[in-house]
């Protein structure tokens, strides 16, 4: 009976901050800072390509396997679990995984976050949100013609470019080049 | 003295073969896609349209080009689409380079009769052709949807102008600033040379 009533104060606590915003008329000029809070809320960065570019040059020793995926994109999830399952193998061995994910704005809260929470992935998940495609496709490889799932491995000494589906053992061998 | 010449030579040849050699491989790595480049004649193709009639370029007498579209019904980049390629296909059908859309997809929800589902709900102008047993878009070369190959009719066949986007922006038809197609067709029908031949966007990789 308790909970039922704690339930109840919650759910008239979150209408009740509804209305208020709704209600309020909010100037022009904080609109956008509205918007930014909202944008706040996805639980991952949400970079243009000028913000994801350190990401695809770091050079700190490590060797990175950036994967460009979807959620809306069935051969991108077939692979996920196979380097997630690298990641973990790896990890001792400097490997980290970045997935930058390609969904549109609508999906971040509804498919994105649901999908990232429900399947426990591990890695580290980033939003690249840059509709000038044309523009930074070629800054992440030359050879890249836009398809995904596409994945980019590189440390200090070797940089490697996919545009492919990888299985477990494809993806496993090609990161064992990049360590050994 | 001669034997020395014969020796120079021999290396000489040696070097130009092993470099002739190291340049054919090295050129080999750098060819991704074994599809058409700009420039080259497209094969014509037989593909059974929605309405289950087979359409094949030859078909259209007086076009002057094809606005090519390799799309599908369930990648997001190609449903964001749809609209402007029925918008181009309105805007370039009666000065005779029609739309001729092709689904090379096998995934779930790409199949044939699923087809005919989105050309009916969303009213395709143009054929939308299914791509059985995927022959046409390895020798175009295609690699996601949507990818845009347009073709010019000429005497020696139908010549790839430009290979791509659409335009510049996949979220916001208002927000573009670059018609790619629209700029490569305009410039083709003016028989000037087209300013960006190839372009780059996201797309779903086709499988």
């Amino acid at each position: 009976m308790n909970r039922l009533l704690i339930l109840f104060l919650m759910v008239s606590l979150v209408i009740g901050c509804g209305d208020g915003k709704k209600g309020k008329d909010v100037p022009d000029d904080q609109v956008v800072a509205v918007e930014s809070v909202i944008n706040e809320k996805v639980a991952f960065p949400i970079y243009d390509f000028e913000g994801l570019e350190p990401l695809l040059h770091k050079d700190d020793g490590q060797t990175y396997i950036i994967n460009f995926w979807a959620t809306w994109c069935t051969p991108c999830l077939e692979e996920l679990p196979y380097f997630e399952r690298v990641r973990a193998e790896q990890k001792n061995n400097g490997v980290k995984v970045i997935l930058v994910s390609l969904d549109m704005p609508h999906m971040w809260k509804s498919r994105l976050e649901p999908y990232v929470k429900n399947k426990g992935i591990q890695s580290e998940v980033v939003i690249l949100d840059d509709p000038k495609q044309n523009d930074w496709i070629p800054k992440v490889n030359e050879e890249w013609g836009g398809g995904i799932p596409a994945t980019l491995i590189y440390n200090k000494y070797k940089r490697g470019f996919f545009e492919q589906g990888f299985t477990y053992e494809e993806l496993n061998s090609t990161v064992q080049t990049f360590i050994k | 003295m001669k034997t020395k010449r014969i020796l120079g030579f021999l290396a000489l040849t040696l070097i130009f073969g092993a470099s002739f050699a190291m340049g054919i491989s090295a050129a080999k790595d750098h060819i991704v896609d074994d599809g058409y480049q700009v420039g080259d004649v497209a094969t014509d193709f037989s593909l059974k349209n929605v309405d289950g009639k087979m359409v094949s370029l030859a078909d259209f007498k007086n076009a002057k080009g094809f606005v090519v579209v390799f799309t599908c019904n369930t990648c997001p980049y190609a449903q964001a689409y749809e609209d402007r390629m029925m918008a181009l296909d309105a805007k370039y059908k009666s000065k005779g380079v029609p739309v001729v859309a092709i689904n090379p997809s096998s995934k779930t929800g790409d199949a044939y009769e699923d087809m005919k589902t989105r050309a009916k709900e969303k009213g395709f102008t143009y054929p939308y052709l299914y791509d059985e047993g995927q022959k046409v878009y390895p020798t175009f070369g295609a690699t996601r949807t949507p990818h845009v190959f347009l073709l010019q009719k000429t005497a020696k066949g139908n010549v790839v102008r430009y290979i791509g986007a659409i335009d510049d922006n996949y979220q916001d038809a208002s927000k573009v600033d670059d018609k790619f197609v629209e700029a490569a067709v305009d410039a083709m029908l003016a028989g000037k040379e087209i300013a960006m031949k190839t372009t780059k966007a996201i797309g779903c990789g086709i499988k």
